[in-house]
């Protein structure tokens, strides 16, 4: 019986928003699925070399992010806050015994999971093929729709 | 105590999702047919899990053991 396939679009380079694809990608590969995920915008940050473990989380416009203590919008968009944010989700993440972005990525590298970088927004954004870790293929829209067509699963995210 | 028989063991504690799974993955794949796998996790949401993964890769979960905070599975490879 053939595999089944999932594919994702990756559309965001947040730290928090880098999990839920790697986290079901590398899932689905281990419950003996074909995976694709196809990194678009913002999505770029997570494959870009010595990136995937450099990714942050802001406070600014995200009211649901928990504080050691509450923090007013005003506060929560000074310089420094961002670090602050990122560092104790790290640390939460961590506590829990979660991987961190860098270590989920090699996973699902090391278990097939296929990646393809857009190629139309890298050049929008000025990311070069070097900038890209190794392994990475190149497409566009029409390349991500022909494996999406024959999967079961496709989710944007 | 349980009287079943493991050929390896993996030691998943205080690792979250998708780690328990993924791990499990990998052990069982080095393991060969009708081997049996004892994991244990402390991940609550690992007894589901454990039960959807097996139940798409053909696997065979043999026993669940749960207390205090802890699971323990017995797996055996059916391929």
């Amino acid at each position: 019986m053939a595999n089944k396939k999932m594919t994702i679009i990756a559309s965001k380079g947040s730290l928090d928003m880098s999990y839920p694809p790697l986290i079901l990608a590398t899932t689905a590969a281990a419950m003996d699925m074909d995976v694709t995920i196809f990194f678009t915008f913002f999505g770029l940050e997570m494959i870009k070399k010595g990136n995937a473990d450099n990714l942050k989380v802001s406070p600014v416009g995200n009211p649901a992010l928990p504080m050691p203590v509450p923090v007013p919008t005003l506060i929560s968009s000074l310089p420094g806050m961002e670090a602050v944010a990122t560092s104790m989700m790290k640390s939460m993440f961590k506590k829990h015994g979660v991987a961190s972005v860098g270590e989920l990525l090699n996973l699902a590298m090391e278990s097939g999971v296929k990646l393809i970088a857009c190629q139309m927004t890298m050049d929008v954004l000025g990311v070069k093929k070097e900038d890209i870790i190794d392994g990475v293929e190149f497409g566009g829209a029409a390349t991500w729709m022909d494996i999406a067509v024959d999967s079961q699963i496709n989710l944007f995210i | 105590m349980t009287g079943l028989q493991f050929d390896q063991v993996l030691d998943a504690k205080g690792l979250s999702c998708p780690l328990p799974i993924l791990k499990t993955k990998k052990a069982v794949e080095a393991l060969s047919k009708d081997q049996v796998l004892k994991v244990e996790t402390t991940d609550p949401g690992s007894k589901n899990d454990m039960a959807s993964w097996a139940k798409r890769t053909g696997n065979e979960i043999l026993k669940v053991e749960e207390g205090s905070g802890a699971f323990t599975f017995y797996i055996r490879k059916t391929a």
